[in-house]
């Protein structure tokens, strides 16, 4: 007499559980979602770009002042004032001007050549003031100011972050999971239902891609918010990519935990194989850091890929077809890993 | 010989573990709508028996059927209708109780309600808790819960009721005769005598991975030649000599354990009488003294010179 079966059948029912057991763990959600953003919150205020702050000038209370200061005034970067000649003295002194202009028929700069404030006031005044008398410069130059968004140093950690989350939550997230089901015999007991092995292991992976679109989010969606970082390539390819990390990254976290049986086992393996990653593969800072010899190796742990197929999209907005290595490198880690930990599974 | 009648059938069981010798040679036959209990101490190779039963150890050697299957061919369709309750296991403490029988019946073709489940283990109330809040009878009924989800054939529970306190262990007896009224094969391991002679319609008892004794409690207690026990202790724990133990009237067997010696008699008031007048001709003085109905603990003291508890 058969009756209703779980709802969803076998591998929505794992996934599910699993799903479950995430979500109520506090632990997971912190380093998983808020670690990240808090994170990315941090390294981006340090590493903000501050606006130029102005030079404050003071200019002496003498005839042609006045034309002088607003000469001045109409220069980017300065803050003249006019002052008595004593009190503008007196502030140049005691640093709270960088450079004082005494007018009369050659004009005059104090400044102390030993602060970088003081020699960078008096190119700026000259400047000013020369023009205001009538130079033209005979090279047209153009400034280019990297203060937009898409080449800051919070635009390139956005992605390095995505790309260590997506292995960190792929490798805990599966690693650990399993290693307590193994451990709690509950992986036995399972394997005494008619559960198909296949079904037990892909619910891992399926429950990964439905956390990982959240911490995509979370993460890309923080970065937008608080720090204007956009996304310049399209969305869809920007979470194909994570998608196919998120696998192959499934795939190594199985592979890792395929054998270890206890916590302590599980943890210090995942360290092993994530720290080189952490350093090495351009997350905080770009690996071309380290030296040409460096390079192979660096190029053929998954997460360097990973991260340039990120940033390229982000950043670049480029399309996927000039990541089809990058992305063929990354499943290449995953298939392979998933294959090896099929093979290798400890099962009681 | 018709396998179908057998539930369980066994024969020549061997389980090494590197220099440990698990199961030593082991036969057993369960017949369908029998309860079967493997009695032993810890170490016996009860589990290892069991798990190998489930499929879920290979035997070194030896020969398993399961309702007339054989493991490496059938397994799934074996697995559809068995019933498995590990020693060890600890079911995920953040599913809820219906969540984890929900994920339980998914794995079955022929699954029950989560309600009918929860009705028949009494979970009702608690449906909704998580695992890690229940108590330990509550847990365990969770645990034979989760193998009763496919109406299963037959039920293994091994160790059931260990460290459970007499009112969940009697809760948790009823749902098993509960079971076996309906017609289900179990078998049951535990080292708990009481319960064996309760539940089990046959026990066999298992030393060092081999079946020393098979039968009916009944039987294997008739085995003893005597129906009482007679225990007693000595100043400075001095043994009597055997041979004048046995002319008491009604001894049959003579055991020891640590300063503590017990008969196996037939007639209690004979055989006290008989003791305490040669025990002042010898001048020695009783320090302690008691009886009781030989159960299947005094089986195995007798088979062993061990106690089940001993380990």
């Amino acid at each position: 007499m058969a009756r209703t079966r779980g709802a969803g059948g076998p591998l929505l029912e794992l996934t599910r559980a699993r799903w479950l057991e995430f979500a109520r763990e506090p632990e997971a959600i912190f380093w998983v979602f808020v670690f990240p953003v808090l994170l990315a919150g941090g390294l981006g205020l340090a590493f903000r770009n501050r606006p130029a702050e102005s030079l404050k000038i003071g200019v002496a209370d003498r005839v042609g002042a006045e034309a002088i200061a607003a000469a001045l005034e109409g220069a980017p970067g300065l803050a003249p004032d006019v002052l008595g000649e004593g009190e503008a003295l007196e502030a140049l002194r005691t640093g709270k001007l960088a450079l004082v202009v005494i007018p009369g028929d050659s004009t005059t700069y104090l400044f102390d050549p030993t602060r970088n404030d003081g020699r960078l006031a008096r190119l700026k005044v000259d400047d000013a003031i020369q023009r205001a008398a009538g130079r033209t410069d005979p090279k047209l130059v153009r400034d280019h100011q990297l203060d937009q968004p898409g080449s800051r140093y919070i635009d390139f950690l956005i992605p390095g972050l995505l790309g260590m989350n997506l292995m960190g939550s792929g490798m805990w997230g599966i690693g650990f999971n399993l290693v307590q089901t193994r451990r709690r015999k509950l992986l036995k007991r399972y394997l005494a239902t008619p559960m198909r092995k296949s079904h037990f292991l892909a619910s891992f992976v399926l429950s990964r891609l439905l956390f990982m679109v959240l911490e995509v989010a979370a993460l890309v969606g923080f970065g937008w918010l608080v720090f204007g970082v956009q996304v310049r390539g399209s969305m869809i390819n920007l979470l194909i990519v994570s998608v196919i990390g998120a696998l192959a990254f499934a795939g190594l976290g199985l592979l890792t935990a395929s054998r270890a049986q206890t916590i302590e086992g599980i943890s210090g393996l995942m360290n092993f194989v994530m720290m080189p990653m952490w350093i090495f593969s351009g997350v905080f800072f770009s690996y071309t850091n380290f030296p040409e010899s460096m390079q192979p190796f660096i190029q053929a742990l998954p997460l360097t890929p990973l991260n340039d197929a990120l940033r390229s999209i982000m950043l670049d907005g480029a399309p996927l077809g000039e990541n089809l290595a990058r992305l063929a490198a990354i499943g290449a880690w995953g298939g392979l890993s998933f294959l090896a930990a099929l093979k290798l599974f400890r099962w009681s | 010989m018709d396998n179908k009648q057998f539930a369980v059938r066994c024969t020549g069981l061997k389980k090494r573990y590197k220099d440990v010798v698990a199961v030593d040679g082991l036969d057993l036959e369960v017949s369908v709508g029998e309860c079967f209990g493997l009695l032993g101490p810890n170490g016996a190779g009860k589990t290892t028996t069991v798990e190998i039963l489930e499929g879920l150890l290979t035997p070194n050697a030896g020969e398993v059927e399961i309702l007339g299957m054989r493991w490496g061919s059938h397994d799934r369709e074996i697995r559809q209708r068995l019933g498995v309750q590990l020693q060890e296991t600890k079911l995920a403490e953040k599913l809820t109780v219906e969540e984890t029988l929900r994920l339980f019946c998914s794995f079955f073709s022929n699954a029950r309600d989560v309600d009918e489940i929860l009705d028949i283990v009494q979970l009702q109330e608690k449906r909704r808790s998580w695992v890690s809040r229940l108590s330990g009878g509550q847990l365990q009924r969770l645990s034979v819960a989760c193998a009763l989800v496919n109406y299963p054939d037959l039920l293994f529970l091994d160790e059931p009721t260990t460290g459970l306190d007499p009112q969940s262990r009697r809760q948790l007896w009823d749902l098993i005769l509960d079971f076996k009224l309906r017609g289900g094969t179990i078998m049951l391991t535990t080292h708990y005598m009481e319960e064996a002679h309760r539940l089990c319609d046959r026990v066999a008892i298992i030393d060092h991975g081999r079946v020393i004794a098979e039968g009916t409690p009944g039987e294997l207690i008739a085995r003893l030649g005597a129906e009482h026990v007679l225990e007693f202790a000595l100043e400075n724990g001095v043994r009597p000599p055997d041979d004048w133990l046995l002319t008491l009237p009604g001894v049959q067997q003579v055991s020891y354990k640590g300063a503590a010696i017990s008969l196996t008699v037939t007639e209690v008031h004979e055989a006290v009488p008989a003791l305490l007048t040669g025990l002042a001709e010898r001048q020695l003085t009783l320090t302690q003294l008691s009886t009781h109905h030989a159960t299947l603990e005094d089986v195995f003291v007798s088979l062993t010179g061990r106690h089940l508890r001993d380990g």
